[in-house]
């Protein structure tokens, strides 16, 4: 028995089981966290991760099982009593007020705090902390001015000023570049060598690696395994994880692309806040073709799948979609042209949550047989087409009747695949279709675009990931700033000029 | 007194009681709570006041009646909509709706046998405007002084109320209630403390306002006292963006065109009165338009984002 064996744990958990009408998120589940050290949570989603942290930030209460602190039984019955032990948590979506200044975040809810707060003195010790960890961040902005980068900040800041022993991030790296992922491990081993104890989910194999001591692999609310991270390797987690042997490469036809299906022709748009975010950006896809674009996010990709697909106007320039005139069309001509849309808000955009997974997967086939006759719906029809969705796409819902917002992040993102490929006719916009996902569910977002491609269909992918991007598409486009900064085949990119690019930095051969 | 003086002297004294109920409604709507209530509560403030001040004599008493009158109706919405999350709409308006009803219902039946039980036509003791001698001849300044005590409240109740808002750990609480609610309750904000706290004080400032009208304004009871301040004070909490320092401008608009309009049906003017009457509705939607277009146009979306809307801690 070594030293840290001997120590009492800074947090333990034992037997953590929580369950939600029709799901056991958590299945006696058992934690232990050491001082000075980093446990990482992997799993799927759905797998249980953010339902046990939730437990121990006191937002859900755990329906048996207990919690101790430094060897003594706590009781966490609300997030002020787990600050109160603590525990600081930063949520997956941030928890932040973005009216709110910066100075009064890391305040709000804070106990303690008198009851006319010396905001001057807050924001002097935000500065000093902000130092310390070198967490660069005005103490004066509003929220709604940050970049998530400088958000995620805040939510640390927040942590660290309220003195959290405990932090558990839950897939800090999501939103992040990778510049700031590295900043955030700076933040995490420092925060190790003061002796206190972080807690991450991911389902990031890399993250696992670089970032902690000991990882934890949940599957279906249970503990899977629990292994020293040093005494382990991705391609083993991937399979714990998952449950089976995990491709991380993509089988395909070699690239015999058609005819043009989707051209952008000095195409220019604006953001919403009516700033240029497409400048003369030019395009083609063609059939049997993955075109991916890369960037960071915020470079245009959300206006770029915008503009085709009619959901904002082009200012200038033109599109067209099978050789047909289609610029500032209406969405339901552009969809009645054979174009399927894979929005990156799956929530706001992609599908109804407070709807059954049935009828957010009729949503695009409503007006014609068989699912309906004339203008009125055929529920049976409608359900039978939805299980054969269901079976079909490997969607891992209770019913059809089950309202979309129960359901996964990995699922919700499956239902809307589902109906997006069922209608499509000849393309696929695709806009950060295996964000958030865990690797199974990416595996089969991958495998089903590639699909759409041997199948003859044209694929826009925006994504982040290049890794991603080199092993799914053919072509590459690098977007920054709204404008093409190239255009590369697949196979002969080479990753770290197209990060460079990403980044605004031009090919080095035309900036000498 | 010349005639600004004077205009101004009434404006103060028609939008007090607008003042009252508007601050209290922006605090409940901080709070993520819409109280469509407050006609109801207004109405059910004034009879209760003028009520209890014709038998015992005590304003104290009478204003003390209205609190406690404005407190339950507003823990009734506030039971209704943050524990058994009903429709905040549908709660409010059932509260107008009931409130409407009971409060002219006790004005037929609580007045003296000699007067046929009914409240109307009668006086009582009333808050008087308070001789500020000299200092009230002055000109324009004098308006503010020669008012009754519950006008002076209001000079007290907005600085506090803003500060208290922006400048306190409570007030931080309560923006961040409305705003994110989620977020609050994650960061160790009492939520569902604050929702209840803010919608009871809210009906309490509301029936203040009420009490006003009976107590002072008019002063007496009559059938709809209020003439639809309660609904005012929906549109001015919006003309005011949910700051409690802005409540005053909406209040003198409201009160400035009743002060304009009452000058001008003294006056004999040929204008027909119902016309005047109307002035200053139709001033309040034309402000309250303006508003909304400006700040659609300019991006700022001032209503607590929570607004309407019920939280529970473990829903999706």
């Amino acid at each position: 028995m070594d030293a840290t064996e001997a120590a009492v744990p800074l947090v333990e958990m034992r037997g953590i089981r929580k369950s939600f009408p029709g799901v056991t998120a958590c299945d006696g589940v058992d934690l232990r966290l050491d001082r000075g050290e980093v446990l990482a949570l992997l799993g799927e989603n759905g797998a249980g991760k953010s339902t046990l942290m939730n437990v121990l930030a006191g937002l859900y209460r755990p329906d048996d099982g207990e919690i101790l602190i430094e060897g003594k039984p706590v009781e966490i019955r609300s997030p002020r009593d787990a600050a109160a032990h603590g525990v600081g948590m930063v949520h997956q979506n941030f928890m932040l007020v973005d009216t709110m200044t910066v100075a009064e975040n890391v305040v709000l809810g804070m106990a303690g705090l008198p009851l006319v707060p010396d905001m001057a003195g807050v924001k002097r010790s935000v500065l000093e902390l902000a130092d310390k960890y070198g967490l660069r961040v005005d103490p004066d902005a509003y929220v709604w001015q940050l970049s998530v980068g400088e958000q995620q900040r805040v939510e640390i800041l927040k942590q660290l000023y309220r003195k959290a022993e405990i932090l558990v991030l839950d897939e800090p790296t999501a939103v992040l570049t990778p510049q700031e992922s590295v900043e955030l491990n700076a933040v995490v081993r420092r925060m190790k060598d003061e002796g206190k104890g972080a807690i991450f989910i991911t389902h990031k194999m890399e993250e696992v690696m670089t970032f902690s001591d000991r990882v934890m692999v949940l599957r279906k609310g249970k503990v899977v395994v629990e292994k020293v991270t040093s005494a382990t390797d991705p391609r083993d987690l991937a399979r714990l994880m998952v449950g089976r042997e995990v491709l991380f490469r993509v089988e395909k036809k070699p690239f015999e692309p058609g005819a043009v299906i989707l051209e952008l022709k000095d195409v220019c748009a604006q953001d919403d806040r009516g700033l240029p975010a497409l400048r003369d950006l030019s395009l083609k896809v063609r059939a049997g073709e993955i075109l991916g674009i890369a960037g960071v996010a915020g470079n245009g990709q959300r206006e770029l799948s915008e503009v085709i697909t009619g959901l904002r106007p082009v200012t200038s320039g033109g599109i067209s979609i099978n050789c047909v005139e289609s610029t500032n069309k209406t969405p339901l001509e552009i969809i009645r042209s054979g174009v399927s849309h894979i929005p990156q808000d799956r929530i706001a955009v992609g599908a109804v949550g407070d709807m059954s997974v049935a009828s957010n997967l009729a949503m695009k086939g409503y007006r014609e047989a068989p699912i309906s006759r004339g203008a009125v719906l055929l529920p049976r029809r409608i359900l039978d087409l939805a299980r054969r969705m269901i079976e079909l796409f490997r969607i891992a819902t209770p019913s059809p009747e089950t309202r979309v917002k129960f359901l996964s992040g990995g699922n919700i993102q499956k239902t809307i695949l589902a109906r997006e490929i069922e209608s499509c006719r000849s393309l696929l916009i695709a806009v950060y279709p295996s964000r958030g996902l865990d690797i199974g569910a990416t595996e089969a977002v991958r495998k089903e675009l590639v699909a759409q491609r041997d199948a003859g269909m044209a694929v826009l992918l925006v994504s982040e990931d290049i890794e991603e991007l080199l092993s799914v598409a053919d072509t590459v486009i690098v977007l920054f700033e709204g404008r093409a900064m190239g255009t590369f085949p697949s196979e002969s990119a080479d990753p770290e000029e197209l990060g460079l690019l990403m980044a605004g930095v031009e090919r080095k051969e035309t900036a000498s | 007194m010349d005639l600004i003086t004077s205009i101004l002297a009434i404006t103060l004294r028609a939008g007090t009681s607008l003042v009252y109920a508007t601050v209290g409604e922006t605090y409940t709507e901080r709070a993520g709570i819409l109280n469509l209530g407050l006609e109801g509560i207004m109405l059910m403030g004034a009879v209760s006041s003028f009520a209890v001040v014709y038998y015992s004599g005590s304003l104290v008493l009478a204003l003390l009646t209205a609190v406690a009158v404005g407190g339950l109706l507003s823990l009734i919405h506030a039971f209704l909509t943050v524990t058994m999350r009903a429709n905040q709409v549908v709660s409010g308006l059932a509260i107008t709706l009931f409130g409407t009803g009971f409060a002219s219902f006790l004005g037929q039946r609580l007045g003296p046998v000699s007067n046929g039980r009914y409240l109307v036509g009668l006086t009582g003791p009333r808050f008087a405007p308070i001789d500020a001698g000299a200092l009230g001849r002055i000109p324009v300044l004098g308006a503010l002084l020669n008012q009754d005590i519950l006008t002076y409240g209001i000079y007290l109740l907005i600085p506090l109320a803003w500060f208290y808002l922006y400048r306190t750990r409570n007030g931080l609480w309560l923006r961040a209630v409305g705003e994110n609610p989620r977020t609050a309750d994650a960061m160790g904000v009492p939520v569902f403390r604050a929702k209840y706290l803010y919608t009871v004080l809210g009906g309490m400032l509301t029936a203040l306002g009420g009490a006003h009208l009976s107590l002072a304004y008019t002063p007496g009871w009559s059938e709809n006292i209020t003439g639809g301040r309660g609904w005012i004070v929906i549109a001015l909490v919006i003309f005011s963006m949910w700051n409690p320092a802005r409540a005053i401008t909406g209040a003198l608009i409201f009160g400035g065109i009743n002060a304009v309009q009452f000058r001008l049906q003294a006056s004999g003017t040929n204008i027909p009165a119902g016309f005047l009457n109307m002035l200053p509705y139709i001033a309040t939607i034309a402000v309250l338009v303006a508003i909304t277009w400006w700040e659609t146009l300019s991006k700022r979306v001032g209503a607590p984002a929570s607004l309407g809307t019920s939280y529970m801690r473990e829903d999706k």
